[in-house]
């Protein structure tokens, strides 16, 4: 077997586990439109007070919403994903089997994600969006190719997320307890991603640093491109400058905690 | 947020089996009536809140910290509300501190609940994973132990977090104060409590027949929670409709709310109606209560 055909199938599988819980998935589908609905009205309301607030216009910052009530799952900005698993396998010592298998770790996780990644936004991306559409005005692109622009930097902010939870997973190796970790994570990927409030709408120079912040390129940055906001290209190669430092982190961090690995008989 | 609370949990105290004698061993239960079994689901209640208690004390740092950090996710929802009237003065007509009226009545509200109960929407991996029948044979009503399964003091963030926003609320509001007023703050926050644990026992009940699908409890709860901290005003007219007359979250803070800022109700309910919550809350922990003996009647073992 081809080492892009292993990753492939770990890919696959990842998106078929998730398919398989298919009444949680219309659950969370049933929870983001709620969430959406809710931040819907805040937002009209917001938009009413201040016409053209951060740039965008009522019918943008309801996109906006939808928009990351469809990213909410792919980004994982709401619960845990695989990083749940990987510190459970570091606590308990499996992660010595996996060190002993024949594949990098990193791409092996990195693959099982991005599987899962594409069936949220299958499974739990676009019936939200598609009711939003339906119950509010939104500024929707009528060509395919500003979709187009827009799924490579959902793509490459999955990317991100996978990175950086990569690196808040590895820390169980020193922690063991990841926990504390990985809400620290949580919080400041809600803060900053622009799941609270567009970062535009963040007042001078908290606003001007979040946008440098890698979590921008998670739910911030498809936005913009689908909004017609942002230079598809340089939106590209922010997130993939934010994509290699935070891999290569990772990879640094990987082989100076594998190094680290006692493996405890019995 | 749920996720990992309850992942911090489970890394703070996983240590379920002390449990099972700590409740089974000392407590004959018979059956006698309503009263004795509430009496003793209450009993039963606090003991195994109280295990829990000791053994999340068991590593205090890890207990400051998770606490500390339910306290900063609860507080992001108000730190948005700050950053929106950054750029405005109001929002659906009303001011910063009266919308932090509702939000610091909605928080604590809910944060009671929370505490006391959050951890039912667990029931549903019970059900999958066939733990819950373990709970089946125990002489303790099985409510009770759901109910204090992982009982989490940590919770007590969220509360505080929403006291913070009320005190500023109270200290910053411009208020004619009557006694009556006065009065409605505690009644409304204990009330809105019942009511919320009412969604909660009911979003349970709900699980046994759906098994996979505690988000759909997480929208009610954690949605019925955002949603009152904005005014009604903001919100379409069907929707405050069923919030008021279908799950009746309104009676939470919005109806008594109004009439502690002064303003009219949008639904152009009497004022009356702000004194209504107690009752509200009692109605729906009892509907509450009737869904879930449907709902653990209608339980089939996995088997597993």
């Amino acid at each position: 077997m081809g080492t892009g055909r292993l990753y492939a199938a770990v890919a696959a599988g990842g998106f078929r586990r998730y398919a398989t819980y298919r009444v949680a998935t219309a659950a969370g589908v049933f929870t983001n439109t709620v969430f959406g609905f809710i931040l819907a009205y805040t937002y009209l309301a917001l938009w009413h007070e201040k016409p053209h607030l951060g740039g965008y216009d009522q019918a943008q910052a309801l996109t906006y919403v939808w928009v990351g009530q469809a990213m909410f799952a792919v980004m994982v900005l709401g619960s845990a994903g695989f990083e749940e698993e990987l510190i459970e396998r570091i606590r308990t010592g499996d992660i010595a089997v996996d060190l002993y298998r024949p594949v990098d770790l990193q791409l092996w996780w990195l693959a099982a994600d991005m599987g899962r990644a594409l069936f949220q936004l299958l499974g739990r991306g676009v019936v939200p969006m598609v009711c939003g559409a339906f119950f509010f005005d939104l500024a929707l692109p009528s060509g395919p190719l500003p979709w187009l622009a827009c799924l490579v930097a959902v793509a490459l902010g999955a990317l991100v997320s996978f990175a950086i939870r990569y690196i808040v997973a590895l820390w169980a190796f020193w922690l063991l307890d990841g926990a504390g970790a990985m809400q620290i994570t949580w919080l400041t990927g809600v803060f900053f991603s622009g799941m609270l409030l567009p970062l535009n709408v963040f007042p001078g120079a908290l606003g001007d640093l979040a946008r440098l912040l890698p979590w921008s390129a998670l739910l911030q940055a498809p936005a913009d491109v689908l909004l017609g906001e942002a230079d598809p290209w340089g939106t590209y190669a922010f997130q993939l400058a934010w994509a290699a430092v935070l891999l290569a982190v990772g990879r640094l961090i990987q082989s100076a905690a594998t190094r680290k690995v006692v493996v405890q008989g019995g | 947020m749920a996720d990992l609370d309850e992942l911090a949990a489970e890394h703070a105290d996983g240590r379920g089996g002390a449990r099972v004698r700590e409740t089974a061993g000392e407590n004959p239960f018979g059956e006698y009536g309503v009263a004795g079994r509430v009496r003793d689901g209450l009993r039963a209640y606090r003991m195994i809140a109280a295990m829990w208690i000791r053994s999340t004390m068991a590593y205090r740092a890890s207990f400051a910290m998770t606490t500390f950090g339910n306290f900063a996710a609860t507080s992001f929802d108000f730190v948005a509300i700050l950053l929106m009237f950054s750029q405005v003065d109001e929002l659906g007509g009303f001011t910063l501190p009266e919308i932090a009226l509702l939000y610091g009545t909605s928080g604590i509200a809910f944060g009671l609940a929370d505490l006391m109960i959050g951890s039912m929407d667990r029931l549903g991996r019970r059900v999958r994973d066939g733990t819950l029948d373990t709970l089946l044979v125990r002489p303790v009503p099985v409510l009770a132990q759901v109910a204090a399964d992982k009982f989490a003091l940590r919770r007590l963030g969220r509360i505080t977090q929403g006291l913070f926003v009320l005190g500023y609320a109270l200290t910053t509001l411009d208020i004619a104060w009557t006694p009556a007023k006065v009065l409605m703050i505690p009644l409304m926050v204990c009330s809105g409590g019942m009511i919320f644990a009412a969604v909660f026992v009911g979003g349970a009940a709900f699980q046994f027949v759906a098994q996979d699908a505690s988000e759909v409890q997480n929208a009610f709860t954690y949605g019925g929670a955002t949603l009152l901290q904005y005014p009604p005003a903001l919100f379409a007219k069907d929707l405050v409709r069923g919030v008021t007359f279908v799950l009746p979250l309104a009676f939470v803070n919005w109806v008594p709310g109004m009439y502690v800022l002064g303003r009219p109700y949008p639904l152009d309910l009497p004022t009356w109606l702000a004194f209504a919550p107690p009752l509200v809350g009692v109605a729906c922990c009892a509907l509450a209560g009737v869904a879930w003996r449907a709902g653990l009647r209608s339980y089939r073992s996995t088997g597993s």
